[in-house]
């Protein structure tokens, strides 16, 4: 058994709207799960079912053994950080983290040690004595995981947390909630519609569509077998290409180029996708088009052309000599390919 | 030089309100520190006299009324007890009101609102027959109680602190819910402490309320040892420095209160969190 197990959670609203349907997954103890998916989605009212601030229309949630469908949040043993961090505005930065320990009626002395220790942990042992209101999003960041860390729950919860802060800082915090979770070993699951965040906290990625687990795996199963044409779409930047085609014995058709596929699939309507960073282009390449626009990126660039009337992108290395207007040759090799059944919308 | 202008423009317009204000005070104050004989063959007088302890300590301790039953002292005794009650009750009631109304599941909550807020239309004065027959059914006239209770609730009040409790974050009571608080504590813990200002700014508001409460009063007490203040101002004294003595005091009990709690007054008012 699973250290957390959701089955067939369903979500409906009052309103009717289906928020999650039918939803399973399984988390292992100490693992970092990273729900993902456009605003809407679901994932975060799956995160707030979890904690218990959200009823659960159908379905089963446990923790640690037990099923939890009906007890109090309170009870639950899990921490949350909120996107907008939540913290108690009347109360100093020592008594926002102490306030949880406090109800569960342990000893002052461990209170103060508790705290100051992470506090420490977390650099803000500057700060214990100052109000939320004196403190820069960064340090009320560290507070709302101090006060979630202090508690040493079953489970952290994290929702968007980082969505408020600076690109700058917002790396900076990442990289820390990563080094403080191994450190920890604590079970978390975290929410974003950040699909960097998503790749580089996870240790596993459940995407969700329209209440829907898309695909589950490691961000690197997510992005090199993309289950859905959705995820193809969703993970990666810049987006990966996807060519409305026709295939005929492994050979797949789009407008008048011709890609081998190596295998002797047939379909009608298919869409084939590729990375932008898999067209190699070459001075002998197969295929050539003009690049109507060339997009600078420092290290990289970004060409956008057509095949047909339909638009793609490619990534190269920005030491290659290439101008809007030029014409380039390239290669698709047929391994580098994803194909979706339009039909179904599933990989092929 | 046009911000030096403007600043002693409004400076100016100021200055004349307060005037408008303060002088009729200091006349009443100067006067009544002059003999009755002095002021009726003198008229009111700008400047102070010398009677000013002879004056008010009479005041004080003369036995008034229609029995002669009761001094100003005692009279300020009960408007404050009367004004604090009312006041203390108040915000007790609305502060537990707007919590129930905003953060329990309520079904029509709104609706219990409206209802609440409507009965500003119907104030003391309209209601005062019902409220004397239940007051005294309950044997409560001539007592503190029944000056108290049948004007401790306030729709007003605790429509103030409905649109304040509203304008938390829910995010507040969920991250106190994770953190183990139940509603009790969540009401101890959180939102009393974040409405102090405003528990300041309704206490205040009542308080004066409560202190200039004439006709309740009037009605609900036979006794004159529960004579109140503005009851008193209306009885008064035959001599007209003794009444411009008692005026002056019977301003001191509100200006008091919100002298202490004038701090916390304004950031109520003014909350816009």
């Amino acid at each position: 058994m699973s250290f957390l197990e959701l089955q067939n959670i369903t979500k409906i609203y009052p309103n009717g709207t289906k928020a999650v349907n039918e939803t399973s997954l399984n988390i292992e103890n100490g693992e970092f799960v990273v729900f993902v998916g456009p605003s809407g989605c679901g994932k975060s009212t799956l995160l707030r079912m979890i904690a218990g601030l959200e009823d659960i229309t159908n379905g089963e949630i446990s923790l640690d053994g037990n099923i939890i469908n009906k007890i109090d949040p309170s009870e639950r043993d899990v921490a949350m950080v909120f996107q907008n961090y939540a913290l108690y505005p009347h109360m100093s930065v020592f008594n926002n983290m102490a306030y949880g320990l406090k109800n569960r009626g342990i000893s002052k002395e461990e209170i103060n040690n508790k705290v100051n220790d992470v506090a420490k942990l977390l650099e803000i042992d500057q700060l214990l004595t100052r109000k939320p209101s004196m403190l820069s999003g960064g340090q009320r960041q560290r507070v709302a995981m101090g006060r979630a860390i202090v508690r040493n729950p079953k489970i952290f919860l994290f929702d968007e947390p980082l969505s408020n802060l600076d690109a700058k800082l917002r790396n900076q915090m990442r990289l820390e909630i990563k080094r403080l979770q191994r450190q920890m070993g604590v079970t978390s699951i975290f929410v974003t519609h950040d699909q960097t965040e998503a790749m580089t906290l996870g240790d596993r990625i459940v995407v969700i569509n329209n209440g829907v687990v898309e695909q589950v795996g490691t961000p690197k199963e997510i992005y090199s077998k993309p289950n859905t044409k959705f995820v193809a779409e969703f993970i990666g930047s810049p987006q990966m290409n996807l060519f409305n085609c026709k295939i005929e014995n492994g050979i797949a058709h789009i407008a008048d180029m011709k890609i081998n596929l190596n295998n002797s699939t047939n379909l009608d309507d298919a869409t084939l996708g590729i990375r932008p960073d898999d067209i190699l282009i070459s001075d002998n390449g197969k295929h050539s088009c003009v690049a109507n626009l060339v997009e600078y990126l420092g290290s990289d660039m970004i060409i956008y052309s057509k095949i047909g009337d339909q638009e793609f992108s490619c990534k190269l290395s920005s030491k290659i000599n290439l101008n809007s207007g030029d014409t380039f040759k390239f290669d698709i090799s047929g391994t580098s390919v994803h194909l979706f059944d339009n039909t179904t919308g599933s990989r092929v | 030089m046009t911000k030096y202008i403007s600043s002693t423009i409004n400076h100016f317009i100021l200055s004349i309100g307060l005037l408008i204000m303060v002088v009729p005070i200091w006349i009443i104050f100067a006067s009544s520190t002059h003999s009755s004989l002095f002021i009726n063959t003198n008229g009111l007088q700008f400047f102070l006299g010398d009677n000013f302890i002879d004056n008010y300590s009479r005041v004080l301790f003369k036995q008034s009324g229609f029995f002669n039953e009761i001094t100003a002292l005692k009279m300020f005794f009960n408007s404050f007890v009367m004004a604090t009650g009312i006041a203390t009750l108040s915000v007790i009631t609305s502060l537990m009101a707007a919590y129930g109304l905003v953060y329990f599941k309520v079904k029509y909550a709104t609706f219990i609102f409206w209802l609440i807020f409507i009965t500003l239309l119907v104030p003391l004065e309209l209601r005062i027959m019902p409220s004397y027959i239940v007051m005294s059914k309950l044997n409560l006239v001539n007592t503190f109680a029944g000056l108290i209770l049948p004007i401790s609730a306030s729709a007003i009040a605790t429509f103030f602190f409905r649109q304040f409790y509203k304008s938390i974050p829910d995010e507040l009571l969920e991250a106190a819910k994770l953190d183990g608080t139940n509603s009790f504590r969540f009401f101890i813990d959180f939102l009393i402490p974040l409405s102090k200002t405003m528990i300041a700014a309704v206490f205040i508001f009542m308080f004066v309320f409560g202190y200039n409460q004439y006709l309740w009063p009037l009605i609900m007490t036979t006794s004159e040892q529960y004579w109140t203040v503005v009851m008193g101002l209306k009885t008064m004294y035959g001599s007209i420095a003794d009444r411009f003595a008692f005026v002056i005091m019977s301003m001191i009990p509100p200006v008091i209160i919100i002298i202490f709690l004038q701090k916390l007054f304004i950031q109520g008012i003014f909350q816009n969190k």
